[in-house]
């Protein structure tokens, strides 16, 4: 244990609070102190810690803002209830599982390579919007799709479910704003957290790499990184794209999670995107343990204080920009470096550490 | 005629969109930055002008000169408590993030307020409508009223920016804030006031978006906020006509695509154009390119 080296160590205590939560939840479970009210919470909170993870990638690590990852989630959810409905009596409900999964997230990895090769020439500010305008085009295009199934193969119409043509056995699979009904209930805590900490592992592991280096080497000053040979392009869409597949891992869950998959603005808007955000922000911008904390507490806090469940949003609005100001802003980075904890405590050591500088 | 008539509704909602796209393209060339709040100041001023002429009586024109300071003053507010901090940070990405919290308020704020129930608004514009070719074609009051005002808001700001010296100075400070600086100009009474305009801009636009398409919710504004910033991208960012020529083709865009492809489409539509824009100029119809200097 003792070679271990200090990223490792900070990577393994990142693990075990996931972990000994999940052995507390579990406990919690089975002594019954969980209502059903938190118990329904759960696997959302899974979901929202797998995105703030990934977003954090993209946010923190890549230094871009992505303001479409509920566009990349609402991509793998329907990939990957379509692919369940389809195989809904063929396979067993595990390995159908599976495949979801990653089908979720191969398809959410395409649509970030699509999306990722023409945007990320592009700098902040429209990256940021471009995003946003791909998560509403997914959005409303979802709501559109139709697909169906009978004996003679797929049909598919961007109209009405009439004009799919199905014969009177066929099915609509994809029902347009209806969207998925009867994706199997697949989706659970201990698979949740399994997700989680496969994301983590994904994440951390790659962010300390050669390659993560050279992800953080181009956040910190593109044509520095460019001029010494990194291949700027290379390196952001791999970031992008992992962070799009993982986005898909997690609507592959939400969907299993729910008996109906739909499209609305609700789960798969701008303001979902910006839910993520606000977790990624309150967490700490670039820190992954952050993420995961703040995407808990968030989610738990309005519903363990029901009084404030309607002012909920207007706080996280609050919480958003004060932490900006707070971070951000030179004058308060100089004010907490001049009254920091760390630093009141060293000049009672040392008293005449102003005469060594 | 059916052409003609989708092709002037498309003017008048793209004249909505050029004077929302004004405020975006003046603050985005000054401060550098996406205000991505911007289009809930439109809100703002639709709520204000509702609250002012439905609520209490108030004739239209005085609630919607009441509804341009509120707006003013609110985006000023704004520009001082969230955007001034952040101006000199590190991470450009900061006050981009402040300014989604900004809108977030906003709206939430809103939403505590006035409730999420959509608010029918009534049209402040009294013009009766013009009727053409023997009724084939009918021209409502508020696309007469929002053409107008946005040539007049056009030729106005040219004007402004070009022969006032707070003009000249917005132009020195979105070429080189340092230099102007350095000039003797106030580079923060400057950004304030472009945001001043920009805000009272976004409540005229509000009121005459409210006019034409009369519901009122906290969401109002984010839309045709997030679509006005794409006409600005649409026509070159920081250029006051480009806002227009992009205001205008993009409203006609959406009306045509809403009206022979498909409805639900039509804001699918409207991105699809962004990206295609960005990919093939990506500094736009009028936009200047800029080096990155080492």
């Amino acid at each position: 244990m003792n070679k271990m080296n200090k990223t490792t160590k900070q990577n393994m205590v990142t693990y075990a609070i996931v972990i000994i939560a999940y052995i507390i939840v579990m406990l919690l479970g089975v002594t019954g102190h969980i209502s059903s009210l938190m118990e329904g919470l759960l696997v959302p909170l899974c979901i929202y810690v797998i995105l703030a993870v990934s977003l954090n990638l993209v946010v923190g690590i890549l230094g871009e803002l992505s303001l479409g990852h509920a566009g990349f989630m609402c991509v793998g959810a329907f990939a990957g209830s379509f692919f369940s409905m389809c195989t809904k009596e063929a396979m067993p409900s595990g390995l159908r599982f599976l495949l979801a999964l990653l089908i979720g997230a191969a398809v959410a990895a395409v649509f970030g390579i699509l999306i990722g090769i023409p945007v990320l020439r592009l700098r902040g500010d429209y990256l940021a919007i471009v995003t946003l305008a791909f998560g509403e085009i997914i959005k409303n295009l979802m709501n559109v799709l139709y697909i169906g199934r009978d004996e003679t193969g797929f049909h598919f119409s961007m109209k009405d479910s009439m004009a799919l043509g199905l014969s009177p056995e066929g099915k609509t699979i994809i029902n347009g704003p209806q969207g998925i009904t009867g994706t199997p209930h697949d989706a659970s805590f201990t698979i949740g957290v399994v997700l989680i900490l496969l994301t983590l592992f994904m994440i951390l592991n790659l962010i300390h790499s050669r390659d993560g280096r050279a992800i953080m080497a181009i956040r910190d000053n593109r044509i520095a990184a460019e001029s010494i040979g990194i291949n700027v392009t290379k390196y952001k869409l791999m970031a992008f794209t992992l962070s799009a597949s993982i986005a898909g891992v997690a609507g592959v869950l939400y969907a299993h999670n729910l008996s109906t998959l739909t499209a609305l603005p609700k789960n798969f808007g701008y303001n979902m995107s910006i839910m993520i955000l606000v977790f990624v922000v309150l967490g700490g911008i670039g820190n992954i343990r952050g993420s995961v904390i703040s995407a808990v507490v968030l989610t738990l806090l309005p519903e363990l204080l029901r009084g404030l469940s309607d002012y909920r949003m207007l706080i996280y609005a609050v919480v958003l920009i004060a932490m900006m100001l707070f971070n951000w802003s030179p004058k308060a980075v100089t004010f907490r470096e001049r009254y920091s904890l760390k630093r009141l405590l060293s000049r009672k050591e040392t008293p005449d550490n102003h005469a060594a500088q | 005629m059916s052409l003609l008539s989708y092709l002037i509704n498309g003017i008048s909602l793209g004249s909505v969109y050029a004077i929302i796209a004004l405020g975006y393209t003046m603050v985005y060339g000054i401060a550098k930055m996406l205000n991505f709040a911007h289009g809930d100041v439109i809100m703002v001023g639709g709520y204000v002008v509702f609250v002012l002429a439905s609520g209490m009586g108030l004739p239209p024109i005085l609630a919607v000169l009441i509804s341009m300071v509120v707006c003013t003053v609110l985006g000023m507010v704004i520009e001082r408590v969230a955007y001034k901090p952040l101006r000199m940070a590190a991470s450009p990405l900061a006050v981009l993030i402040t300014a989604i919290g900004v809108s977030y308020l906003l709206q939430n704020l809103a939403l505590l307020l006035f409730g999420a129930n959509t608010k029918s608004f009534t049209s402040v514009v009294t013009i009766p409508a013009i009727v053409l070719a023997e009724g084939q074609l009918t021209i409502s009051g508020e696309t007469i009223v929002t053409i107008i005002a946005c040539i007049v808001i056009m030729v106005g700001l040219t004007a402004f920016i070009k022969k006032t010296k707070a003009g000249q100075a917005m132009l020195a400070v979105s070429e080189d804030k340092g230099a102007a600086q350095l000039m003797g100009i106030n580079v923060n009474g400057t950004i304030a006031l472009t945001f001043a305009i920009g805000s009272a801009l976004a409540a005229v636009a509000g009121v005459l978006l409210c006019s034409t398409y009369p519901s009122l919710t906290p969401y109002t504004g984010a839309m045709p906020g997030i679509k006005a910033f794409v006409a600005a991208v649409f026509g070159g960012i920081g250029s006051i006509p480009g806002a227009m020529i992009g205001g205008i083709l993009l409203g006609i865009i959406e009306i045509l695509g809403k009206a022979y492809i498909s409805s639900q489409m039509a804001d699918a539509i409207v991105f699809a154009v962004l990206i295609v824009v960005l990919l093939v100029k990506p500094t736009g119809i009028l936009g200047k390119e800029i080096q990155e200097k080492v």
